[in-house]
This record gives structure tokens, sequence and C-alpha cells, in this order.
């Protein structure tokens, strides 16, 4: 049980910067990207291939935010410049991304433990290893966040906020809409996929199935947060997608405890999903009022 | 100033449903004129305004901005010649934004944006004191989001985000309609004050016949997609309901125009 706690505080914030990726996308951009699934695995799947080519581990990390922030942007342009639904686009992407991480790893999996990656100086240190572990994932997080509150206070993240909010006004003022989405979700998956990259080297190994139903963690890590911390502001809305997150899985390692199969863990994070959104839904409908953004 | 040349709209073109909605009209707006554009449902007054925004191109026909031709330039490069306010409260202002930073961004219009921090203080002590102009108590609220706010007040301060920098033109599209009487009054003298205070020329569609009269420079009536007439000056100084009843009766067979 006194394990418990750790491993969700280390998963919970490794995972956080895919539930601020999230954020970006579902809750500023009103965009429900699907990419996530695909570029997750990308981002572990390029460190994992660069580190066992012998590359040093930053370098494989910055290949692997470069090459999120790519592949959102092809879901972008898929959507605004060939007019593609934002779902499909989405979704055609995480499909093609399936093929592309196969192709960069060569195989299904490729492990990292035996090799050095950007954790290892930090699990040999002479303590436990969850402090200095904890500590690192920690501090990305966080910082990952007060990078996302404060482009969301600059001129263009006004910009991106307001045609997530209302697009036909801010284009009124000048502002192509388009690139605003584009850059969003390319963000939002260099996000996804640095915290791929992270977790690959932190449990040891990359796999092309890890990305499955990262999504809809991500949503229940986000709406777990939100009803902490309400969705009022940029900052509490990236807050509540890395506490949501370390909630979310120190919810889910509870469950293990107490017989829930790890084969039912997706259904069980859906079904999660579907009571958050559906209740205040059926809520709202006996008031004439039915308003909900991006999910 | 800004001038159509025989400009032409055709929705659904090639199709069973074709609607010509704009059939060849010219227009010459010079600088300064207050326009008032009337006519009945579908007679194209907004699409008008649309294809003078950019939001949709013209099928035949130029629109020219200072004589440079700006027929094919997308909505959000014209955005810093043009103004625009819609009927809909809601459509001019971002609800999860807060006041400043609509009007930050309202202050960007038609400019580079970078990562400088979105509200400076300086414009922060600005957008006080222009709220305190629309004397709705606005000003002790810059971080309230819009969503906290009515459909007057939003629309209030629509207006005054599209005013805080001069556009070349103001496009009103009806932008009273939506609002209860009083502060629809409100709206329309909040309008003029600042139309005339800036010298701006303005293109104002609106339902009311009588706001079309007692307001302006020059009122244009349209009816399926041409111009049904064109009255400036003097003539339109001394214009009353009668009038046009009398000399273009025939055509208004909309009977919501002639409503107060």
């Amino acid at each position: 049980m006194f394990r418990t706690i750790p491993i969700s505080l280390e998963q919970g914030l490794a995972y956080g910067l895919v539930a601020i990726g999230i954020v970006i996308t579902f809750r500023i951009l009103a965009f429900p990207d699907l990419t996530v699934d695909g570029s997750f695995p990308l981002g572990a799947a390029v460190v994992a291939r660069l580190i066992t080519e012998g590359l040093t581990p930053i370098y494989g990390l910055i290949m692997a935010i470069i090459c999120g922030f790519l592949a959102g942007c092809c879901t972008g342009v898929l959507n605004t410049k060939l007019k593609i639904n934002s779902l499909l686009a989405g979704i055609l992407m995480m499909t093609i991304l399936y093929s592309v991480n196969l192709r960069i790893m060569g195989r299904s999996n490729i492990q990292l433990l035996t090799v050095n990656t950007l954790l290892t100086p930090l699990e040999n240190l002479d303590i436990n290893r969850f402090i200095p572990i904890i500590i690192f994932f920690f501090v990305v997080s966080f910082s990952m966040k007060f990078l996302t509150d404060t482009f969301m206070n600059t001129q263009i993240g006004f910009a991106m906020r307001a045609t997530g909010d209302n697009e036909q006004m801010i284009r009124t003022l000048g502002v192509n809409t388009d690139n605003m989405t584009i850059l969003g979700l390319g963000i939002s998956n260099a996000f996804v996929a640095l915290s791929g990259a992270l977790v690959a080297q932190d449990q040891g190994f990359a796999d092309v199935g890890m990305g499955i139903g990262m999504i809809v963690a991500g949503l229940a890590s986000i709406i777990i947060g939100e009803a902490l911390f309400g969705k009022k502001t940029v900052q509490r809305l990236t807050l509540a997608a890395i506490v949501g997150s370390v909630i979310y899985k120190l919810i889910i390692s509870l469950g293990l405890r107490l017989g829930l199969a790890p084969t039912d863990l997706k259904m069980a994070t859906g079904v999660m999903v579907i009571l958050a959104l559906g209740i205040p839904a059926l809520k709202k409908e006996k008031e004439g009022k039915l308003h909900l953004r991006g999910v | 100033m800004i001038r159509l040349e025989n400009v032409k709209k055709i929705f659904s073109k090639g199709t069973i449903d074709e609607k010509v909605a704009i059939n060849g009209i010219s227009l010459d707006i010079q600088q300064g004129d207050f326009i008032t554009v009337i006519g009945s449902n579908g007679a194209g007054k907004t699409t008008i305004l649309n294809l003078i925004s950019g939001t949709c191109r013209p099928d035949e026909g130029d629109i020219f901005i200072d004589n440079s031709q700006v027929t094919t330039l997308p909505e959000n490069q014209r955005a810093k010649f043009l103004g625009r306010i819609f009927q809909d409260p809601l459509m001019g202002t971002a609800a999860t934004m807060t006041i400043e930073e609509n009007l930050a961004m309202a202050d960007l219009r038609g400019k580079k944006r970078g990562l400088r921090l979105g509200v400076s203080k300086s414009r922060r002590n600005h957008y006080r004191d222009i709220l305190g102009g629309l004397e709705l108590g606005l000003e002790t609220r810059l971080k309230d989001s819009v969503s906290l706010l009515s459909g007057g007040q939003r629309q209030s301060l629509t207006l005054l985000m599209v005013t805080l920098t001069i556009p070349k033109l103001l496009l009103l599209d009806e932008h009273t309609a939506a609002l209860d009487p009083k502060t629809a009054q409100r709206i329309i003298y909040l309008t003029k004050k600042i139309v005339e205070e800036n010298n701006l020329t303005t293109i104002m569609i609106t339902h009311n016949m009588q706001q079309a009269i007692k307001y302006g420079n020059r009122m244009i009536m349209l009816h399926e997609g041409r111009i049904q007439f064109d009255i400036k000056g003097e003539e339109k100084m001394a214009l009353t309901v009668e009038d046009v009843v009398r000399r273009f009766g025939a055509e208004l067979k909309d009977e919501t125009l002639l409503g107060s």
C-alpha cells in the first residue's frame, strides 16, 4: 500500500503533460483532437530509437518534441486546409502514426532497461529511487504548466483562445484562425510526445500500443481536476490537468488493489468519462439548455 | 473610398437551389458617409456586408478600398480597414475571456501579434477610462469574464472594441435588433456619438424605417439583390416615412419595415 502513492505521483505527473496537451486542444481550441493516441507512442518511439542508436537522451527528447509538434500540425492542416472533419483528421493521423511508429522503431517495441536514459543518473543516486524521479517529473510538468499559462497570456495566446471561443470574432480582428488551430495542435502534440518520450524512459521500454486509450485517460484526468479547480482561467485548467492526472492514477491503482482486472481498466476509465459528461448533460437538459465545449 | 463595381453574388451556383443574392450592385462610398440600408428579408443586405468584409467573395465584379483592389483579399487581411458589429450580441466578444482581454485583442485589430504580454499596464488604464464612458459600471469589472455580462452590455463592449482602433469603415448589421427597446436606444445613441466623434464612415443595416431615416446622410434600399433607391444629401435630410411610403409604396411589401 505504501508504494501506491509514490507510483501514482510518478505516473500522474508524467502523464500530466498529456492532460495539459488535451486541455490546449479540447478546452482552449475547442478542437477534439484524437492525434494524441498516436503522438504519445511517437515520442516514445523517437526517443527509444535514437537512444539505442547511441545518441544522447536529451537529443532524443528534443527530436520527440519536434516530431510531436509536426504530427499535430498535420492534423491541423488536414482540418483547416483540406476541410476534413476535426475528429476524422485526428483519427487519420493516429492511424498513420501507428505505421510511422513501427517504421521508426523497426519492430513493435524497444526495451531501454540496459541503456543509459535521461533518468539513469537519477536512479543511480544513493537514495530511494522515487524521491529524485518524482521531483524530476514535478519540475517538468509544472514548468510546462507555467510555460502554457504564460503563452496563453500573450498576444498570440489571446488569439488562440479566441479562436476556440469565437472564431468569427477574432477573424474580423485580423487573425488567421487556421494558423492558430495548426499552431495549437502542434504545441499540444509536442507536449504529448514529450510525455511519451519521458514515460518510455521511466518504464524502460517503448511500445507501439502504449498510446491506446490515452485521450480517454487524459479526459478523465481533466474532468477530475476541473471538479476541484473549476475551469475559469487557463491557470486553473492546467493545474486541473496535472492534479487530475495524479488523482486519476491514484483511483486506478486503488481500483486494481480492490480487484479490478488490469484488462478492464480502459472500460472503467471510459465509463468514468461517460458518467462525468453525461450526468451534467442530463441535468442541463431539464433546464432546456445544453452547451458543451470541445467534448 | 470604398467602391463596389458591378458586384454579383450567386449562392449554390449551378444547382437547383441557385439564388442570386446580389444582382449587379455598384456603390461608391465617400469618406465620412453614414449610410443606412433597408430592405426586406433576402434583399441582400447582409450579403453586401459579407462581400465588403471578405466573409464571402463575389462571383462577378470588383471591390476597392482606397483604389486598391481587395476582391480576393481574405477576411483577416481586410480587418485593419474594417470594424463590424453583428446582430447577435454574443458574436462580437469572446465569452470565456475577460473584458480587458477582449479589449486588448481589439486593440491589435489588423496588427501583428507577438509574444508580448496580452494586456499591458498602460493600456489597462486606458481601457478603464473608455469603459467609464459607457456608464455601465464596467470600469470596475476589467477582470470579469464577458459571459457574465448582459446582451446589451456585451453589445456596448463590442461597439467600444470596434472603435478602439479607428476603422476606415464601420459595418453595423442590425446591431440593435436583438436588444430590448431601451437598450437598443442606448446602443443607437452610443453609435451616433462614436461615429460623430471620430467622423467614421459607416454602413448601418436596419429593419427599422424610422431609424434609417433619422440617422445618416444617405439611405439605400435593397430589393432582390439590387439597389432600389439611393437617397443622399438634402433630399435625405428632408425625408419622412410618408415620403418613402408614397414614392416606393409598391416595393414596400414587407410591413416589418414600417414598424417603429
